[in-house]
C-alpha cells in the first residue's frame, strides 16, 4: 500500500508538469483547430529565458525571491512575445487554408526555434538553478513528494481554475468561446477575431513559460531539445482528456501520469511509454472525443 | 578493367612527377580526411569536439608544412548520429575522395556508415564508437578506435562494484540505447558471474521530465547500488531525484556520465557519484597542450571525446606519413606497427582494432571534480 | 502616393526591428554559462545592431514578398505574365510530341544520373526515391481518404525489419546452401508489402471510429509501440543495436562495388518508383479512388449514398501501408544497416510534409515535395550548423507562399464536347 502510494504521488506530479504544458496546448487547438507544435519549444525558450536572466539578476547579487518573481514574470512576458510573434508570422498567413498546411507551419517554426537556441545559446546541456523554495515540513515525507513537485501541483490547480473562471465569466473569455465554435459567425456578431486568436496565443505561452521555469527547476537543467519530447506527452495528454476542454486536459495529464507511474512500478518501465499509448487507445475506442471532450455532431 | 589500370597508370605518373619535385608544375594535391558526427540535431554536443579537435591538430600539421610535401585538408560531414543520414555522408566522403575518415560518433551511425567504407577502403577511425562487436566481430578490418570498448568497461564497473564496493544486490538500468543497454547487459553479466543479484533489471525513457517512478521502484527493490548505462542527462535526473527521497546508495555509471557537465548540470548531487570513463590523461603535458590550443583558438573549454578525437587525428596522420602514402594497406599496417604520443599517451592499435595503451579508470566525484580511484 | 506608402512601411519595419530586437535580446545578445553552480551572463552587443538590421531588412522583404504573392494570386486569375506562361507551357505540354519528348528527356536524364554523378549523389537521389514512394503511399491515406496518420513509419519499419530479420534468421542458412543471400532481397520485396498490409488492416481496425485529430493521434500512438516493440524486444530484432550487414540486393551473383551497388538500387528504386506511380494513379482513377474521395470530402453523405465507409478505411490503410512496407525493403538494402531510431515519430512527420507541401491529394505534388525534403538537406551541407535552421526557415515560407501546396491538385473535370458528338 505504501508502494502504491508512493507510485501514486510520483504519479501525481508528473501528471501536473504534463498538465502545466498540455493547458497550453489545448487551449490553442480548442480556438483555432492547430496541433501547435511550436508549443513545446515556447515552453523550452521560457525555460531559457528564465535561465539567462535569471543568472543575470543572480550573479548581480539581487536576493533570491527578487530574482524568482523577475525571472519568471519576465520569461512570462518573452514566451508570450515569441507566441504573439509566431502566431502572426507562421499561423495567421495560412489562417482559411488547408488545415494541414498551418500543422506543417508548426513544425517548421518548432525546427527554427530549436535550432535558433542551438546555435544563439549552446548545443550543452545546462544546470538549471532552483530558486524555488524548500519546505522544511514536507522533510518528513520526502520519500513521497518533494517541494518542488508540490509547488507544481500547487500552480496546476491554479492556473486550472483560472482559465476555467477566465473562459465561464471574463468578456474575452466569451469571445473565445464563440470564436472557437465558429469564426466567421463571431466576426459577425463583432468579435475582434484575430485579437481573440492573439490572447489566446499569448495565455497558452504564458502558460508555457510557467511550465518552463518550474519544470527545469525540477529537472534541474534545460537544453535546447527538451520542448520537443515534453510536447509530444503533452499533447496526447490533451488528447487523452478531450482536446480543447481546460480540465480535460488536466484530468488527461493526471491520467497519463498515473500510468505511466504504476505502470513502472508494477511491470516495467521498459514499456513506459506504450503503457500511456495503450491507455489512450483504449479511452479513445470507448470514448472516441477523450474523456470531457464534447461530442461532435457530425452534420451534413 | 582496361579503364581502371589507365586510371592507375595515370595516377602512377602524377605520383612520380609530384616525387621528382615538380611541385611547382602541379600544386601538390592534399590529403583528404573526413570528419563525420552528429553535427547539428539531439546529439550535437558529442559530435562538434571531434571536428574542432581534426582541424586543430590538421592546422599544427599543416604549419609545419603538411605530411610528406602534401597539405591536408578536411571534409566535415553531419549525420545526426542517423545511420541513413551516415549512409549519406559516408557516401559523400567517398566521392570527396577522402583516404580516411575520422569518426563516426554514435556505434550505430558508425555501423552504418562502416559498410561503405569498407568496400571502398578507407580507413575508419572513431574517437567515441564503443559498441564491442565493431572490432571484436572482425567484419570491419578498417575499423580502428581510440577508445576503449564497452565491455572491457563494463568489466571495469561489474569487478569494482563486486569487489571494492562490496555490493550484494544491485539495481540496472538503461536508457535503451544502443551504447546505454550494451553496457548495461555487460555490467549485468558480469555482476552475475560475480554472484551480485540484480533484481531489477530496466530501461527508462531519455529526455522525460520525471523518473520518481523508477526511483520508487529501486528504493522498493532494497537494492544496494544502482548501476546506469547512458548519458549524463538522465544520470543526474536520477541522482538528483534519488537523493531528494533519502536514498544515499552507491551510483555507477560510465563514461557516457563521466563528462564535467554532468558535474555541472548535478551540482551537489552528483557529489560521490562513481563512473568508469578512459583513463585520466589530463596530466599528460600533450593532453594540457591540446586544450589550452582549444581555448585559445575557440574560447570554450572542449566537449565530449575532443581529446580522443585529437588522438586519432594524430594516429591517422602519423600513420599515413610512415606508410609514405595514401595507400590503404600500408595505412592500416602503419596505424597497427606505430606507437604514436598523443594527449592520451603513448598508443597504438592491437590487430582488431581497438587502441592500445589506453583503458578505462574508476572515477569519483569528490569536491565538484571527477577523481581517478587507484 | 507611393512614397507616402514606401515611407510608411520603412517606418513600420523600423518598429519591427526594434520589436524582434527586444525580442531576441536575452536569447541573442546575452550569453549564458554556468560553472560550479552559478550563473555568468556574457554579453554580445555586437549582435544588437545586427538583430535590428536583419528584422529591418527582412521585414521589409516580407512585406513585400506578401504583396506580390497576393498579387501573383489575382494575375493568375486576371492573366498576368506568369499566369501566361503557365497557360503558355500548359499548352505545350497538351501536344503529345512535346510532353511525350519532355518526358523522354527526363528519363534519359534519371537513367543517365548515377554514371553523370558520383555515389554520393545516387544515394541521395536513391533515398529521394525512397521518400517519392513514401509520399505516395501516404498521399493515398491522407490525400485521398483525408485520414491523417502520424505512425507511417511503423508501416516503413514494418518493410525494412522484414527485411532485416528475413537476413538475420535465414540469410546464414542460404549461405550454407551456397545461395547468395541478395536472393533474401527479392524475396522480401513482395513479403513486405503483405506484411505491412496486414499491419495497414490491423491498425485500421480499431480506429475506424475516429476522425480528424484524434485519428492522428491514435496512429501516432501506434507507431511509437511498433518503435517500441521493436527496441525492447533485443533478444529477436536486436533491439536498439539493430540489424547490421543486410545483403545488397541479387544481381546474377556479381559482388558489387559500393558505387555499383548504388547504381544498382538506384535503377531498382527508379522502377519501383515508377510502378508506384502508375498504380497509384489507376487507384485514383479507379471506382475505389472516387469513394475514397467522396469519403474525405464528406464521411455521412457518403454513407447515404450507400459507400461502405468501413471497407473504404480499411483499403486505405491497406494500400498506404503497402508501399511504405516496400519502401522499408529497398531502405534497408541502402543502409545496410537498420535500428528503431530510423522509424520515429519524427520520419512519420516528414513523410507528411512531403506530402502537404507538394500539395495534398496531388501525385505530382508528393513527388515534387519528397525530392524537395530530401535533397534541400544534403544540399544544405554546405551551411554547416545553420543547415537545420534554413531547411526549417525554407519549410514555413514555401507553405506560407504556397498554402495549397507546391503543385497543388487538379479536380478531374469532365467536360462534355460537342464537337467530337457532331463529328
Amino acid at each position: 500500500m505504501e508502494y502504491f502510494l508512493k507510485l501514486f504521488l510520483s504519479g501525481t506530479a508528473k501528471g501536473s508538469i504534463y498538465a502545466l504544458i498540455a493547458l497550453g496546448y489545448t487551449m490553442v487547438y480548442g480556438i483555432i483547430q492547430l496541433i501547435n507544435f511550436a508549443h513545446g519549444e515556447i515552453y523550452m525558450i521560457g525555460g531559457f529565458t528564465a535561465l539567462i536572466l535569471g543568472g543575470f539578476f543572480f550573479s548581480n547579487s539581487m536576493p533570491v525571491w527578487l530574482v524568482l518573481l523577475f525571472s519568471v514574470l519576465l520569461s512570462i512576458i518573452y514566451a508570450s512575445a515569441f507566441g504573439y510573434t509566431i502566431e502572426k508570422i507562421a499561423y495567421r498567413p495560412l489562417r482559411g487554408k488547408p488545415r494541414l498546411s498551418a500543422l506543417i507551419s508548426a513544425i517548421g517554426v518548432s525546427i527554427v526555434l530549436q535550432n535558433f537556441v542551438l546555435l544563439a545559446q549552446t548545443e550543452k546541456f545546462m544546470p538549471f538553478p532552483s530558486y524555488l523554495p524548500e519546505f522544511s515540513w514536507l522533510q518528513p515525507y520526502k520519500e513521497y513528494i518533494n517541494s518542488t513537485q508540490l509547488i507544481i501541483l500547487g500552480v496546476t490547480a491554479i492556473i486550472m481554475v483560472f482559465l476555467t473562471l477566465l473562459i465561464k465569466f471574463t468578456r474575452i473569455g466569451k469571445a473565445m468561446r464563440a470564436t472557437a465554435q465558429d469564426m466567421h459567425m463571431a466576426q459577425l456578431v463583432g468579435v475582434d477575431v484575430n485579437q481573440v486568436i492573439s490572447v489566446t496565443f499569448i495565455i497558452g505561452s504564458s502558460l508555457a513559460a510557467i511550465g518552463g521555469v518550474l519544470i527545469c527547476s525540477y529537472m534541474g537543467q534545460i537544453n535546447y531539445y527538451i520542448g520537443f519530447v515534453a510536447g509530444i506527452k503533452a499533447f496526447v495528454a490533451a488528447v487523452l482528456g478531450g482536446i480543447g476542454s481546460i480540465p480535460g486536459a488536466v484530468l488527461g495529464s493526471f491520467i497519463l501520469g498515473w500510468t505511466e507511474s504504476l505502470g513502472t512500478g508494477y511491470i516495467s518501465s521498459d514499456y513506459e511509454d506504450a503503457f500511456a499509448f495503450v491507455i489512450l487507445i483504449v479511452i479513445l475506442l470507448i470514448k472516441p472525443d477523450g474523456i470531457l471532450g464534447r461530442t461532435q455532431r457530425q452534420k451534413v | 578493367m582496361k579503364r581502371t589500370y589507365m586510371l592507375l597508370a595515370v595516377f602512377a605518373l602524377a605520383g612520380l612527377m609530384v616525387f621528382s619535385g615538380a611541385q611547382n608544375a602541379f600544386a601538390a594535391p592534399t590529403i583528404k580526411i573526413g570528419v563525420a558526427g552528429a553535427h547539428t540535431g539531439d546529439l550535437a554536443s558529442y559530435g562538434l569536439p571531434s571536428v574542432n579537435a581534426a582541424k586543430l591538430v590538421v592546422k599544427n600539421i599543416n604549419d609545419k608544412g603538411g605530411i610528406n610535401g602534401q597539405k591536408v585538408e578536411l571534409v566535415i560531414e553531419d549525420d545526426q548520429c542517423k545511420p541513413e543520414l551516415a549512409t549519406n555522408a559516408a557516401a559523400k566522403l567517398v566521392s570527396a575522395k577522402v583516404v580516411a575518415v575520422i569518426g563516426h560518433i554514435c556505434s550505430g551511425a558508425t555501423k552504418a556508415a562502416l559498410g561503405i567504407y569498407k568496400d571502398s577502403k578507407i580507413v575508419t577511425i572513431s574517437p567515441s564508437a564503443t559498441n564491442p562487436p565493431l572490432t571484436q566481430s572482425g567484419e570491419y578490418p578498417n575499423f580502428f578506435r581510440t577508445i576503449a570498448p564497452d565491455d572491457a568497461q563494463a568489466k571495469l564497473a561489474a569487478t569494482f562494484l563486486a569487489k571494492t564496493l562490496k555490493l550484494k544486490k544491485i539495481a540496472v538500468l538503461h536508457d535503451k540505447g544502443d551504447y546505454g543497454k550494451g553496457f548495461a547487459e555487460l555490467v549485468k553479466q558480469y555482476a552475475e558471474e560475480y554472484g551480485v543479484q540484480v533484481p531489477l533489471f530496466e530501461g527508462i525513457n531519455p529526455g522525460a521530465p520525471d523518473y520518481s517512478a523508477v526511483v520508487n521502484k529501486i528504493s522498493n527493490a532494497k537494492v544496494d547500488g544502482v548501476v546506469w548505462g547512458g548519458y549524463h542527462p538522465e544520470a543526474s535526473k536520477l541522482v538528483q531525484q534519488m537523493k531528494d527521497k533519502g536514498m544515499n546508495i552507491p551510483f555507477i555509471s560510465d563514461d557516457g556520465v563521466k563528462d564535467n557537465t554532468f558535474i555541472e548540470v548535478a551540482g551537489k548531487y552528483a557529489e560521490g557519484v562513481y563512473a568508469t570513463g578512459p583513463t585520466d590523461t589530463s596530466t599528460n603535458a600533450l593532453a594540457i597542450k591540446a586544450i589550452e590550443e582549444h581555448k585559445k583558438t575557440f574560447g570554450t573549454e572542449p566537449g565530449a571525446f575532443f581529446l580522443n578525437a585529437y588522438a586519432a587525428t594524430q594516429a591517422l596522420l602519423n600513420a599515413i606519413e610512415k606508410a609514405g602514402s595514401t595507400d590503404y594497406n600500408k595505412i592500416v599496417a602503419a596505424l597497427k606497427s606505430n606507437y604514436v604520443d598523443t594527449p592520451l599517451g603513448h598508443i597504438s592499435f592491437d590487430q582488431k582494432g581497438d587502441i592500445i595503451g589506453f583503458g578505462f579508470s574508476v572515477y569519483q566525484v569528490k569536491n565538484g571534480v571527477f577523481v581517478e580511484l587507484k | 502616393m507611393k512614397s507616402r506608402s514606401l515611407l510608411a512601411d520603412i517606418g513600420k519595419s523600423f518598429l519591427i526591428a526594434i520589436w524582434f530586437m527586444v525580442l531576441l535580446f536575452p536569447l541573442m545578445v546575452m550569453k549564458v554559462n554556468v560553472s560550479k553552480g552559478v550563473a555568468q551572463v556574457q554579453f554580445r552587443w555586437n549582435m544588437l545592431p545586427l538583430v535590428g538590421i536583419a528584422a529591418f531588412v527582412l521585414s521589409l522583404l516580407w512585406r513585400f514578398a506578401l504583396e506580390w504573392n497576393e498579387k501573383r494570386g489575382n494575375d493568375s486569375r486576371a492573366g498576368g505574365p506568369l499566369a501566361k506562361l503557365k497557360a503558355l507551357t500548359s499548352q505545350y505540354l497538351g501536344i503529345a510530341v512535346v510532353r511525350k519528348g519532355a518526358l523522354f528527356i527526363l528519363l534519359a536524364f534519371a537513367l543517365a544520373y548515377p554514371f553523370l554523378f558520383g555515389m554520393y549523389h545516387t544515394n541521395v537521389m536513391i533515398t529521394a526515391f525512397i521518400y517519392i514512394i513514401l509520399a505516395l503511399g501516404l498521399n493515398i491515406v491522407v490525400g485521398l481518404g483525408g485520414l491523417l496518420n502520424l505512425g507511417y513509419a511503423a508501416f516503413f519499419g514494418v518493410g525494412a525489419y522484414t527485411y532485416g530479420l528475413l537476413w538475420k534468421y535465414v540469410g546464414h542458412s542460404f549461405i550454407a546452401a551456397g545461395i547468395d543471400p541478395g536472393w533474401l532481397f527479392w524475396i522480401s520485396l513482395p513479403l513486405a508489402g503483405i506484411i505491412a498490409t496486414l499491419f495497414g488492416i490491423l491498425l485500421s481496425l480499431p480506429v475506424l471510429r475516429l476522425r480528424g485529430d484524434y485519428l492522428a493521434i491514435i496512429t501516432l500512438a501506434f507507431g511509437e509501440i511498433f518503435r517500441m516493440v521493436m527496441q525492447n524486444s533485443g533478444d529477436i530484432t536486436g533491439g536498439a543495436t539493430g540489424i547490421s550487414l543486410i545483403p545488397r540486393p541479387w544481381l546474377f551473383n556479381i559482388k558489387l562495388t559500393p558505387q555499383k551497388a548504388a547504381t544498382y538500387i538506384y535503377f531498382i528504386a527508379i522502377v519501383l518508383v515508377l510502378i508506384t506511380i502508375f498504380v497509384v494513379r489507376r487507384i485514383e482513377d479507379s471506382k475505389v479512388g472516387r469513394a475514397l474521395e467522396a469519403m474525405r470530402e464528406d464521411e455521412i453523405a457518403c454513407q447515404a449514398m450507400g459507400i461502405n465507409l468501413v471497407r473504404n478505411k480499411l483499403i486505405t490503410f491497406a494500400l498506404g501501408a503497402f508501399w511504405a512496407g516496400i519502401a522499408g525493403v529497398v531502405m534497408a538494402a541502402q543502409t545496410t544497416y537498420i535500428n528503431p531510431d530510423s522509424f520515429t515519430l519524427w520520419e512519420s512527420i516528414i513523410i507528411l510534409m512531403a506530402v502537404v507541401i507538394g500539395g495534398t491529394g496531388s501525385i505530382p505534388g508528393a513527388i515534387g515535395g519528397a525530392i524537395l525534403l530530401k535533397l534541400l538537406p544534403e544540399y544544405f551541407r554546405a551551411l554547416a550548423q545553420y543547415r537545420m535552421l534554413i531547411y526549417g526557415i525554407a519549410m514555413i515560407l514555401v507553405i506560407i507562399f504556397k498554402p495549397d501546396g507546391l503543385i497543388p491538385r487538379k479536380r478531374k473535370q469532365y467536360t462534355f464536347k460537342e464537337k467530337e458528338l457532331a463529328k
